[in-house]
Formats: structure tokens, C-alpha cells, sequence
């Protein structure tokens, strides 16, 4: 898979998330995910990673072996200054 | 006992409890590697089941759990989470808290 291919299945689930993914190894199959949505907002972080895992669906331990997941709901995003910096 | 049936009396039962991949002696992946590694900082005694040992944990795991990857850490039987949030919590020091009410809770 590509990191397009991920960003899409995500972005697809969650509507008006910002998704950024890394293909870690440049082999398609270990990726790291930033996810920034709202439907992030008031859910635990198990929950917010269990929305990103129900997006990817049965590629997750299929083609996609491994997803390092960092999630934000827009406002915890917004709380860290260094996050800015980063999407400026 | 049925293979489920006993994935959820281990998880009920073991104030910590990791699934993960290898053992807390060898972990075989670099995720349940970092778990370890986290708990091993804090001193805790915890229980390891290894998920290659046996294709099917894994799928009764996940089924119960709601969970589809490895590792999975769960205090007193409930799930905290995979690798990445058990490293987020222990980096925002909330990880401890959680501990030790598995610690206390067996005293």
C-alpha cells in the first residue's frame, strides 16, 4: 500500500480529518499515522485509535503490518504550540 | 477451556497482563519491544503471553478485546492499550497511576 492509499481510507471514515502517514521503511507496509479529526473529540485515546484501525479496516494485519498512531481531537492539537509549527 | 474462555479469565484475572510478540525475555517485534521496555522501567511483575505461540490467541485476542493489533497491555483486565499509548502515557507520566492501582488492588 501507499501512504496515499492509507491518508484515503482515513480521510474516506473520517470526515475533515487532517491525515498525515509516513511510509517508515519505503516497503508499503509500515506506516506511521498523525490523525487529527473531529470525531476525535471527548473520546479516550483507545477509542480515538480504535476509529483510525476501523478505517483501515481487514488491510490492518493484512497488507499493513505495522500503523504507528498518534491521534488528536483539533483542540488537543491545537494545545501543543509545537503542532503549528509543524502544519505552517 | 476453550481457547476464548480462557483468553478472558487470563485478562480478568492477572493484574497485568501483556499480549505481545516473543516473550518479555525476547520480544520478536519492535512494538511489543517498546511495552517492555516501558514496564521493565517501572519494576512491575507482569504476565507475558506470547501471540505466535499459538495463530489463534491472536484472533480470539482481538476478538475480545476489540483490538486488531499486538501488543495489548491490560490492568486489571481492562485494555490500555497498544504500543503507542502505553509510550504516550509513560512519557506524560500517567502511566504509573495505572500501575499501581494493579499493584494495590493484589496487596
Amino acid at each position: 500500500m501507499t501512504e496515499q492509499d492509507i491518508k484515503g481510507l482515513i480521510e474516506s471514515k473520517l470526515q475533515g480529518a487532517r491525515v498525515f502517514v509516513t511510509d517508515l521503511q519505503g516497503t508499503g507496509d509500515h506506516f506511521e499515522a498523525v490523525v487529527i479529526a473531529p470525531q476525535f473529540k471527548g473520546k479516550s485515546r483507545l477509542n480515538q485509535h480504535r476509529l483510525v484501525y476501523d478505517a483501515c479496516g481487514d488491510h490492518l494485519t493484512k497488507e499493513i503490518h505495522a500503523l504507528k498512531l498518534q491521534t488528536h481531537s483539533p483542540d488537543e492539537w491545537k494545545k501543543d504550540p509545537k503542532n503549528n509549527a509543524r502544519l505552517a | 477451556m476453550e481457547l476464548a474462555e480462557q483468553i478472558k479469565q487470563d485478562i480478568e484475572t492477572a493484574p497485568i497482563i501483556l499480549y505481545m510478540k516473543g516473550t518479555k525475555a525476547m520480544p520478536m517485534c519492535g512494538f511489543s519491544n517498546a511495552v517492555v521496555q516501558v514496564l521493565n522501567q517501572y519494576g512491575v511483575e507482569y504476565r507475558d503471553v506470547d501471540v505466535l505461540a499459538d495463530p489463534e490467541i491472536r484472533v480470539r485476542l482481538s476478538e475480545f478485546s476489540n483490538w486488531p493489533t499486538i501488543p495489548q497491555l491490560f490492568v486489571n483486565g481492562e485494555l490500555i492499550g497498544g504500543a503507542d499509548i502505553v509510550v504516550e502515557l509513560h512519557e506524560k507520566e500517567e502511566l504509573l497511576p495505572i500501575l499501581e492501582k494493579a499493584v494495590v488492588s493484589t496487596a
